[in-house]
């Protein structure tokens, strides 16, 4: 217990931030994926830390229940993102996300 | 100051360089590299926070299996691993200002804050208790079918998404 609270916050919210500008910022779509995979990580590891520092959750092992929950959720949308993003290339030779604009008016 | 806060920082350093090199790297297969590396240091979190089971799923599920999918995933589109453009967006500079903006207000916050922290043991089934909560209506059952159900239809869409015509 000797690692406080706010350090692993302050990891966590620098991991969802570094997560954040590589989504807003990346071409190509598996590495908007990696990053978003990234963002899902820091959050757990804050319903970790809060599971593990704070009392009245612990008795109940929220925190490892909602973790496993985001961990179910974030396989399910790899597997989805990545097929999406191999029938991309599959059709047009491309997985840039800026190339693909068809629904913008 | 104590060995696991060592550790602890010898892990931030992994998770956090790790995510700069997804983040930052031109090759998209050394992004995905360094997301394994990112990967393994929030396992080494979940350790210090004596939650080993999370630890396991964690390295089997996100190191096994999801960067190993990104993985494939490269090398099917691998055409892209070499091209001559930027592999960032003309708005990297605004991105770049939006994520230490939040970053900024996330620190003021989590400073000024004072936690309800307590010194508490993790009970030692804590595995046991976990799997018992997962199926007990009183706790998580219907978030438990929710996701099993869910990871039916991703599996069942992933296939037909990427089934060639």
């Amino acid at each position: 217990m000797d690692v406080p609270l706010s350090w692993y916050l302050l990891v966590a919210a620098a991991l969802f931030c570094i997560g954040l500008a590589g989504a807003l910022s990346r071409r190509n779509a598996i590495a908007v994926l990696m990053s978003v995979e990234l963002m899902l990580n820091s959050v757990n590891i804050n319903l970790l830390a809060f599971w593990r520092h704070v009392e009245v959750v612990k008795a109940t092992l929220s925190g490892q229940a909602f973790a496993i929950i985001v961990i179910t959720v974030a396989a399910a949308e790899a597997a989805v993102g990545l097929a999406l993003a191999i029938a991309l290339y599959r059709n047009r030779r491309t997985v840039d996300v800026e190339d693909v604009d068809l629904m913008k008016l | 100051m104590t060995v696991s806060q060592v550790v602890f920082i010898l892990l931030s350093i992994a998770a956090l360089g790790g995510a700069l090199g997804v983040v930052f790297a031109r090759n998209l297969f050394r992004s995905a590299l360094a997301l394994v590396l990112s990967f393994v240091g929030v396992a080494g979190f979940y350790v210090l926070l004596e939650a080993e089971l999370l630890a396991m799923i964690q390295i089997l599920v996100y190191v096994g299996a999801i960067a190993i999918l990104i993985i494939f995933a490269i090398m099917l589109s691998r055409r892209l691993m070499s091209s001559e453009t930027l592999p960032w967006n003309e708005q990297w500079v605004g991105a770049v200002i939006v994520a230490v903006v939040l970053f900024a207000a996330l620190v003021f916050v989590l400073i000024r804050v004072d936690w309800p922290t307590a010194e508490a043991q993790v009970p030692p089934d804590a595995i046991s208790l976990l799997g018992q909560s997962l199926v007990s209506p009183d706790f998580y059952v219907l978030p438990f079918e929710v996701a099993s159900v869910l990871l039916l239809v991703a599996l069942v869409g992933a296939v037909i998404i990427a089934r060639e015509q």
